[in-house]
């Protein structure tokens, strides 16, 4: 009896330690997320004001001036980028959910855990070599072609895993309907997992906005508007980039307003995506 | 019925002879008057002919030949893994939708073999239900009874007559009438099988394949799926698998006994289950193997 009681007391001291152990794990996963958003607030708030979202840069040594250029290059070539990946990363998603076990599909898939893994800089400079050294200029779609090959496996992979958690009854119900198999993939395999597949485009579409080496080679920056796309652009990571380096003490206020500008954007589609899905799943 | 054969190629007339008792059915019944030679009450909508189906190389069904007459229900017994399954996925072409699956043989609809058809067409004209119900989760009932034509990118010029028509048709538009925008996947089990009967019905589909459509529901739901099994005769002509012999001899007119995927034997479903011919089938529905 006494045998069994003090052997519960252990198993219960076992879990409590376990458990707390769980806790301080995530409090400490959480403290770097929490103190970057606190320093990049605190620092970046008092940057923050009408001309910073309205004007140019200003030349070194005249106090002032604002982002607007990087903002809107931000948002262009995050845009471009979507233009470009998302269609081709669904499709090839779809491609391996639905073909994947052949050699090829194999490959692919292979491919794009590969890809996954390279690091960022490697693609500019790829897509440096590839576009802009044969026409010779920095361009905004070469930076969105950059950023679009960084989101392709992110979308690819999440696209072809939530197609695969789709119940195979759904396009069998679909196909004895008399539904094509192009139409059943697309209008019910897709349509289904497409809360999923949105949330998986949102994280590839934030970790690409923050990114700055493959923007230093291809769409470089521009201290002012981009005429066109085929042009050299600003973006806010370059800008944060150029401004962190810089010697002034008034270019780093600027980086640390534009920091904040970057996180809030990105947060801000985070929970837009969310909220959309989640209405669009309910409203059924 | 002479319709349905006339037109019929020679090699199917050869096989639908054949096909009238199965092979080891044929001698201790030979005096019975069948199901098939009484043109009046059995017109024969759809035929399977000599029909194999192999998943790679392993054959399941081997070599099945069964008429299916016109406006009547036929059951389909048989231990698990017998084939029931296979055979009326092969009637619809959904057993080739399994990779590595194919089908050799003949099925007729009408006098039309359906292997030589497309597809996509054959299975507007052929519906099936499932075993677990299955309505579209991204789609409010509505939605899902007008779900096929809309896949199919065809707009009915009067869809909520349409919808309701439907949902009268498998009795479930009282329950449903007031929520037909909630999801299909709000109601209880029974009226989602309802419901998926109702979207194979809005196809307008001549044959109806029901693959144990009850194995998930409970009694209740099961009794009304039968009732509305028993009203949708007068219309369409009914193909089921059940594994509840009970509920074949309350839908069927006709049943059929399969076993290791041959057919073992085939007739009206009170000789079936009062004077089968054969000692298995006996055995089977009377609960000594199976």
């Amino acid at each position: 009896m006494n045998g069994i009681r003090s052997s519960y007391v252990y198993r219960r001291a076992v879990d409590r330690a376990v458990r707390a152990a769980c806790v301080l794990a995530a409090i400490v996963a959480l403290v770097p997320l929490f103190l970057v958003l606190y320093y990049v607030t605190v620092r970046g708030i008092g940057g923050l004001n009408w001309a910073f979202f309205t004007e140019l840069p200003k030349p070194v040594g005249e106090a002032g001036g604002g982002a607007a250029n990087a903002i809107v290059g931000s948002i262009q070539l995050v845009g471009l980028a979507c233009l470009f990946g998302i269609p081709l990363g669904v499709l090839a998603g779809v491609f391996l959910a639905e073909f994947g076990q052949s050699f090829f599909g194999r490959m692919v898939r292979f491919a794009a855990d590969v890809m996954a893994g390279v690091p960022s800089v490697t693609i500019g400079i790829f897509i440096y070599a590839l576009v802009v050294l044969p026409t010779k200029q920095f361009s905004a779609y070469a930076g969105g072609l950059a950023l679009a090959v960084i989101m392709l496996p992110t979308v690819t992979r999440t696209t072809e895993e939530l197609l695969k958690l789709v119940p195979e009854a759904l396009r069998e119900a679909a196909l004895g309907l008399g539904v094509p198999q192009w139409r059943t993939t697309l209008w019910v395999m897709l349509r289904t997992a497409a809360p999923g597949v949105a949330t998986g485009i949102m994280l590839a579409v934030a970790r690409v906005a923050g990114e700055t080496a493959p923007l230093l080679f291809t769409s470089f920056n521009n201290r002012f508007w981009a005429r066109g796309l085929n042009e050299p652009i600003s973006s806010l990571p370059v800008q944060i980039y150029t401004y962190a380096v810089s010697p002034y003490e008034d270019w780093h206020r600027q980086a640390w307003a534009a920091a904040l500008v970057l996180v809030s954007l990105v947060l801000f589609l985070n929970v837009a995506a969310r909220v959309l899905v989640r209405n669009r799943v309910r409203s059924r | 019925m002479m319709m349905g054969y006339s037109s019929a190629p020679i090699g199917a007339r050869e096989n639908s002879e054949k096909d009238v008792i199965s092979r080891e059915a044929q001698s201790p019944t030979a005096t019975r008057e069948r199901p098939q030679e009484e043109p009046a009450t059995a017109n024969v909508k759809m035929r399977a002919g000599d029909l194999r189906a192999f998943f790679g190389k392993a054959e399941v069904i081997k070599g099945i030949s069964l008429p299916f007459p016109e406006n009547k229900v036929t059951a389909i017994i048989g231990p698990s893994g017998c084939g029931k399954s296979t055979f009326i996925r092969c009637l619809n072409r959904m057993h080739e939708v399994v990779p590595g699956a194919r089908a050799a043989g003949e099925v007729l609809l009408d006098s039309d073999d359906i292997y030589a058809m497309d597809p996509v067409r054959l299975r507007r004209r052929v519906g099936m239900v499932f075993q677990k119900p299955n309505p579209f989760p991204t789609m409010s009932i509505r939605g899902n009874v007008l779900a096929g034509l809309k896949l199919n990118g065809i707009r009915p010029d009067d869809p909520d007559g349409l919808a309701e028509k439907t949902l009268r048709q498998v009795a479930l538009w009282d329950e449903v009438k007031d929520g037909l925008g909630r999801s299909g996947m709000s109601l209880s089990g029974g009226q989602q099988q309802r419901l998926c009967i109702a979207r194979t019905l809005a196809m307008e589909p001549e044959v109806i394949l029901m693959d144990e459509p009850c194995s998930a529901l409970d009694p209740i739901a099961t009794a009304r799926v039968e009732e509305l099994i028993h009203e949708l005769q007068k219309q369409y002509t009914i193909v089921i698998v059940t594994h509840n012999m009970q509920q074949a001899a309350r839908v069927a007119q006709y049943t059929a006994f399969f076993y290791m995927g041959e057919l073992v034997e085939h007739d009206e479903t009170n000789v079936i289950f009062t004077r089968p011919a054969q000692a298995r089938t006996e055995d089977y529905i009377t609960g000594r193997f199976g």
